[in-house]
């Protein structure tokens, strides 16, 4: 192409994205919903998810079977004792006292209670006479995920009890540091940077890469087959213009709208939700536009097939769920079974959010993402490549 | 120059899938004439246009447009036309100045030039003191104004006009029609219409393609056309008849000197019959139904009485016999003619 035509091909271009922008910018309600969209996701996804540790108020039973050694119920007593003493400083139980075994069992049925802890009749009777206390942990079938966390806490709890009980043993060995006796081993983790990450910031990057991203892969095709079904289409088509111009012109406005919308995400990431962003802002930007190049081929492919916006949408949706649950935006891709993780590698949203984090939670330089870079670059390489000539053919039918 | 053709079409036919829209068609169209193409909805009027401007591709044949090809030269082809299309093409939420800045500048028109045909294509259609409002507020006759000057921003030669009055009122449409002739007179452009308006063909056009199911079925200029009626011993007659019964029109039907009948009203009939004896034989085959005649007139040949002699039906009866698919691969609304 020469110079002289390449000139005029990227004006048209700015002259159609500058006329999408426009008109974007006069929509209210659209605007409105540019915002709130990604304010929804985050807030959604931030604060629904269980983060680690922090569970609070769980309704759990308790049944105290003790029968007594002797009529002596020390042992039961002084266990649930300290259990309350933790739980008051912890807040993640509510315990409610049941009378019988069956009880819980109806009461989880009912849904008034997420567990449950029995204390069997020989409780005390096992640790006077010198062998191991057994405690029995009821947990909600049907619910998995609180069930786990509930076991979690509890053994958590019987641990720091039992724990504190040896070193009240090993004490009248006359042990200076009873606690290195009991538990010789001291277990500390550290991050790689400073700061104490959450959920946030783990999902924050991801939500901006997918949503910019798939404004290039939803918007493009819903605003082409909008434009056909309405008709200016034509008006564009019958100036003597290269069909490029349109293309690009059209994907300049989503990228500006992804864009916006990104950087609203990174606004509230950092001020709402205190997500701090420890690698150069720039190469975040760079990543944006660099993630919209990969996803520009796919999206024109999508609108060369895609006849109306309906049908244009439908698609959508369809790519939309894999690719967001695929790509660990919302969920790290090592939690998934192997033959989903090889799904993901296909992704192109896989590499970019993964490259975002790094960046924005590590720290992360251009040399420490290369491998995603790479990819990227291929991917919307070939995709380009494969959409341009599809796209031609379509314009001209 | 004043009689060399501007567009010669040859042989242009386009097929979707099975369903042939056009087929395999032929004219030319004069330098400055108002050439109107006249169907019924799905004749494939809409598709030959579509295919004239660039914007869609024919399946076999060819046409040029001031000497280039349709397909091979399309960006020479598109510096020389101008469209105006059903739909209207323009952003609601751009203003009337904002719109034609816009399709202006993928004409590559140079800027102060372009403001200054703004202003003149304003004013030349009332539109200057709307000229800051987006258009999505106007009326629909201001939007069929603006559909109308935006087709006319490159200064065409060649203007095509995808039923220009379709949904307008008696009012706006009488507008329109005297905007495209001083357009045609002033400018010196070509226009090429297509309507099911009888009025708009019949008012407007220097000559009529009459298209049915792809086809040309006749080409001339409206009076000409109407000619083929009186010519041809046909005359058309229109009868009152209070007691008019489903069997009596059957009956006429099947007479050899009736070539079409049609219904009116509840209690009116147009008919066209040839030969000497026509007259005479419909009265004796009302008389023989036992049907009254209240009054007998002859009419003067209209453009439909040309259609439906041609074509043995209305335009309006095709339009409710369009095909499905037609309504998809033209683009149009499933509406009824008139």
């Amino acid at each position: 192409m020469s110079n002289m035509g390449a000139k005029t091909l990227l004006s048209h271009s700015f002259r159609i994205a500058w006329k999408d922008l426009t008109e974007l910018f006069r929509n209210r309600l659209g605007l409105v919903l540019l915002i709130l969209m990604p304010l929804f996701m985050m807030v959604m996804v931030g604060f629904i998810y269980p983060s680690n540790g922090t569970v609070n108020n769980l309704q759990v039973g308790l049944v105290n079977e003790d029968s007594g050694f002797n009529n002596i119920t020390l042992p039961s007593q002084s266990f649930i004792m300290g259990l309350q003493q933790i739980n008051n400083q912890t807040h993640m139980l509510i315990i409610t006292n049941v009378s019988s075994v069956a009880d819980i069992r109806d009461m989880v049925q009912k849904g008034d209670l997420e567990g449950g802890i029995i204390i069997p009749s020989n409780f005390s009777t096992s640790i006077m006479t010198g062998q191991q206390g057994t405690l029995i942990i009821v947990s909600d079938e049907s619910n998995p995920q609180i069930s786990a966390t509930i076991q979690g806490v509890l053994k958590t709890v019987f641990d720091e009890m039992g724990t504190a009980i040896a070193q009240q043993k090993v004490q009248a060995l006359n042990v200076t540091n009873t606690l290195a006796v009991v538990k010789p081993f001291n277990v500390q983790t550290q991050g790689i940077v400073s700061g104490n990450p959450t959920y946030f910031d783990f999902i924050a990057p991801g939500i901006m890469a997918m949503t910019v991203m798939m404004s290039v892969m939803t918007g493009l095709p819903v605003a082409i087959s909008q434009e056909k079904e309405i008709g200016t289409m034509d008006g564009m088509m019958v100036a003597p213009i290269n069909r490029l111009s349109i293309i690009l012109g059209k994907t300049l406005g989503q990228t500006a709208r992804g864009l916006i919308q990104g950087i609203i995400i990174l606004i509230l990431a950092v001020g709402l939700f205190g997500v701090a962003i420890q690698g150069s802002i720039l190469l975040v930007f760079a990543l944006l536009l660099l993630g919209v190049f990969s996803f520009v081929g796919l999206g024109i492919v999508i609108t060369s097939f895609t006849k109306d916006q309906e049908t244009a949408q439908m698609l959508m949706m369809t790519l939309m769920f894999p690719m967001m649950f695929l790509s660990g935006v919302f969920f790290p891709i090592q939690q998934m079974p192997w033959y989903m993780q090889d799904i993901s590698k296909i992704l192109p949203l896989t590499y970019a959010s993964d490259a975002l984090r790094r960046v924005m939670v590590l720290g992360a330089g251009i040399p420490a993402i290369s491998t995603d870079l790479i990819v990227l670059i291929v991917f919307g390489a070939v995709m380009i490549a494969i959409a341009v000539p599809v796209f031609r053919r379509m314009m001209t039918r | 120059m004043a009689n060399a053709s501007i567009i010669e079409v040859k042989n242009l036919t386009k097929m979707f899938n099975k369903f042939t829209a056009v087929d395999d068609i032929s004219f030319d169209v004069k330098k400055g004439e108002i050439f109107g193409l006249l169907g019924p909805n799905g004749a494939g009027k809409s598709t030959i246009l579509r295919m004239l401007s660039t914007l869609a591709r024919p399946t076999k044949g060819t046409a040029t447009i001031g000497g280039y090809d349709i397909v091979k030269d399309d960006t020479e082809v598109r510096t020389l036309i101008g469209i105006v299309s059903e739909k209207m093409i323009m952003y609601n939420r751009l203003t009337a100045k904002e719109n034609l800045w816009f399709f202006g500048s993928l004409f590559n028109i140079p800027k102060d030039v372009l403001t200054k045909r703004i202003d003149e294509l304003l004013e030349l259609v009332q539109l200057t003191q709307w000229k800051n409002a987006q258009v999505g507020t106007f009326s629909t006759g201001m939007r069929q104004r603006m559909n109308v000057v935006r087709a006319l921003l490159n200064m065409p030669q060649v203007l095509f006009l995808d039923e220009p009055t379709l949904g307008l009122d008696p009012q706006s449409s009488v507008e329109i029609r005297e905007f495209i002739k001083k357009l045609n007179r002033e400018n010196g452009a070509t226009v090429v219409i297509t309507t099911h308006m009888m009025v708009d063909a019949d008012l407007l056009c220097d000559r009529i393609a009459i298209i049915d199911h792809g086809k040309i079925e006749a080409l001339d200029t409206s009076a000409n056309l109407k000619k083929i009626i009186s010519g041809a011993d046909t005359t058309i007659i229109k009868l009152s008849i209070p007691n008019l019964s489903s069997v009596l029109i059957e009956n006429l039907q099947a007479l050899k000197c009736a070539d079409a009948v049609t219904q009116e009203n509840s209690t009116e009939l147009k008919i066209l019959v040839h030969g000497d004896e026509a007259f005479d034989n419909i009265i004796d085959a009302i008389r023989a139904n036992g049907g009254k005649i209240s009054s007998m007139e002859n009419l003067q040949p209209t453009l439909e009485d040309v259609f439906l002699h041609i074509t043995g039906h209305q335009v309006r009866d095709s339009a409710d016999q369009k095909t499905p698919n037609a309504h998809r691969h033209f683009g149009e609304a499933p509406r009824r003619v008139r």
